[in-house]
């Protein structure tokens, strides 16, 4: 069996688990994100009497205020309260409210996520946690509230397909990059309804933060779950935040796969998804004259360590282009302070670089909202029509590094023309 | 259960829930929210729908974020199937749990034209365009998605469960 066979097969009692069948598996950990507040009217609606509906296990449900905060709007802030009385009426323990960060990275950092566990999350890139060799998908908050009260859901077991990368990627070229280069060459359905397993030495090399953003993005692929064998800098991660036990998974020597891609990790250059689709890719050599108004570090794809780590060795002795709105927003309160006490963020500022507060904001468009004909180019994950504000405006998606070359050249650049 | 007809809205490929329900609409009313679906593409798209319309759709229909807005609002617009390529897994977890019925068949999309009259028998495993009279086979719900289909929805599954029924 695959790792994504053995974790579904486990977590429904059973001894195998066959791509194709049904199963009804028990959760090890559920979080909702700031669309927790949707559950009351969502129970009230059904007809479900609230003083019937619980929350199944204390220790496995955690909600993290997130998408807009500090609160937008009038609405997002009525809505926050309202999930802080549906935090107190179902005696969540980890409700993260006033410090936390975007909800992925906070799951990881507080150690909520743990080698072999099924995880499920009420948004899209929960899949994050594919990286710490967790089982790990999004599904919608009318499925959560039926997690919440009976701490189980259906799964159709999906086939697995692995991707080796292999050899060394070059300076310059980030996992974001990999991720670009398969939706371009391969299409962001490559991976539709199946589980992702990443393999190969050029994902042994990667630090943590990287995988986190190959993990998130494996759902811009198609996939539903996009997972990394536990090494031992995965052990190491979880073993620093967590007293938990847990038990990694590995796949079988004679597991069966959909299909296997091998990639040259040593051949992927800077890579730019184009607009309005993540498949959209060109080399970013190959992009010319095509000025900004935006750049953007953030949200749950990157915004950690590594990445404004990026951002400040490049930004040595040079500044942002002038009138480039250069916004760099750390995933998480964690990664803040870090930031703040190496001295990262005083020298992001110093160079021309707007700090924003851990939220989601830069990403979805409730901060940072890009006019009709603006043009922004986001270390996020997706570069959707309209997603940043005007259906006019165009996102470009790029690394970290190719997001801050950009940033001080003023139009999109292969990182490497600007060392 | 007797063939279900109504008139095709023809979507293209990648439609995402970003382009379905607008991340700014969120927070508005249903009756609002249902006023800027599609928007980014098709402004008013609300104006021009009317009750029993169907979507078909190419590739990947609802790709992107986990918002079940971006179902019900389709779902308050009067529209009860989506007929399409492939769909995204997340989306067509929430067509399941909210009652919006998922067919997928590759090829239908081009045998469907705007305001083409479809015609869908759920039990054949068939939608047909009544104007050319071409035929697509779909494979129905079954299994554990049936069953909540069946009963209206997870949220109705979940009462019955409570309920011990």
């Amino acid at each position: 069996m695959t790792i994504i066979e053995k974790i579904l097969a486990r977590a429904s009692g059973r001894r195998k688990a066959t791509p194709g069948e049904y199963l009804t598996a028990k959760i090890d950990v559920a979080m909702m994100p700031e669309n927790f507040r949707l559950i009351r009217s969502l129970i009230t609606e059904a007809g479900i009497k609230e003083e019937a509906y619980r929350l199944w296990d204390h220790e496995k449900f955690i909600v993290v205020i997130d998408h807009r905060v500090p609160p937008t709007s009038l609405p997002s802030a009525e809505n926050q309260k309202i999930s802080r009385g549906l935090a107190q009426q179902l005696k969540v323990k980890y409700f993260y409210d006033v410090f936390p960060g975007v909800c992925h990275q906070v799951m990881v950092e507080k150690g909520h996520v743990r080698p072999g566990e099924l995880i499920v999350g009420a948004d899209s890139h929960t899949t994050t946690y594919g990286a710490l060799n967790a089982a790990s998908t999004g599904i919608g908050a009318s499925e959560m509230a039926y997690v919440i009260h009976t701490g189980e859901l259906w799964f159709r077991v999906p086939e697995t397909t692995k991707f080796e990368i292999s050899g060394r990627l070059s300076d310059f070229v980030h996992s974001k990059d990999i991720i670009l280069y398969i939706a371009g060459k391969y299409g962001t359905e490559v991976a539709q309804y199946k589980a992702i397993e990443w393999i190969g030495s050029a994902i042994d090399e990667m630090g943590m933060d990287s995988r986190l953003t190959m993990g998130n993005m494996s759902v811009e692929l198609g996939a539903k779950f996009g997972i990394f064998r536990a090494d031992q800098k995965v052990i190491d991660y979880v073993r620093a935040r967590t007293d938990k036990d847990f038990e990694p998974v590995e796949s079988d020597p004679g597991a069966l796969y959909a299909e296997k891609y091998l990639i040259d990790g040593s051949a992927i250059e800077p890579m730019v998804a184009l607009p309005h689709n993540v498949g959209n890719v060109v080399r970013a050599s190959e992009v010319k004259e095509i000025k900004i108004d935006q750049a953007v570090i953030a949200s749950c794809c990157h915004g950690r360590i590594e990445d404004l780590e990026i951002a400040e060795r490049m930004l040595r002795e040079k500044k942002v282009y002038s009138g480039v709105r250069f916004y760099v927003a750390p995933a998480s309160w964690e990664v803040y302070k870090e930031a703040l006490d190496r001295g990262i963020l005083s020298r992001l500022v110093g160079a021309g670089v707007m700090i924003g507060n851990p939220s989601c904001g830069f990403c979805t468009g409730f901060q940072g909202v890009l006019a009709a004909g603006e043009r922004c180019i986001a270390a996020t994950p997706r570069n959707f029509k309209g997603r940043m504000g005007s259906p006019e405006a165009e996102i470009f998606l790029a690394s970290p590094a190719t997001v801050t070359a950009s940033a001080i050249q003023g139009r999109i650049v292969d990182p490497r023309e600007v060392i | 259960m007797v063939a279900i007809k109504g008139r095709v809205r023809k979507f293209e490929d990648n439609i995402n829930t970003d382009i379905i329900a607008p991340s700014p609409t969120l927070q508005l009313p249903m009756e609002e929210m249902k006023k800027h679906a599609f928007e980014p593409i098709f402004p008013e798209f609300y104006k021009t729908v009317e009750e029993g319309d169907v979507i078909v759709a190419g590739n990947n229909f609802g790709c992107g974020s986990s918002r079940e807005q971006a179902t019900t609002v389709v779902k308050a617009l009067g529209i009860r199937f989506i007929v399409c390529e492939s769909m995204a897994r997340i989306y067509l977890r929430n067509c399941v749990g909210l009652g919006v019925y998922p067919i997928l068949s590759k090829g239908v999309s081009r045998l469907f034209e705007e305001g083409d009259e479809i015609e869908i028998d759920i039990q054949r495993g068939e939608v047909k365009d009544l104007k050319t009279g071409r035929v697509a086979l779909f494979e129905p719900l079954s299994g554990t998605p049936l069953e909540i289909f069946k009963v209206g929805g997870i949220l109705s599954f979940l009462k019955k469960r409570i309920e011990g029924r």
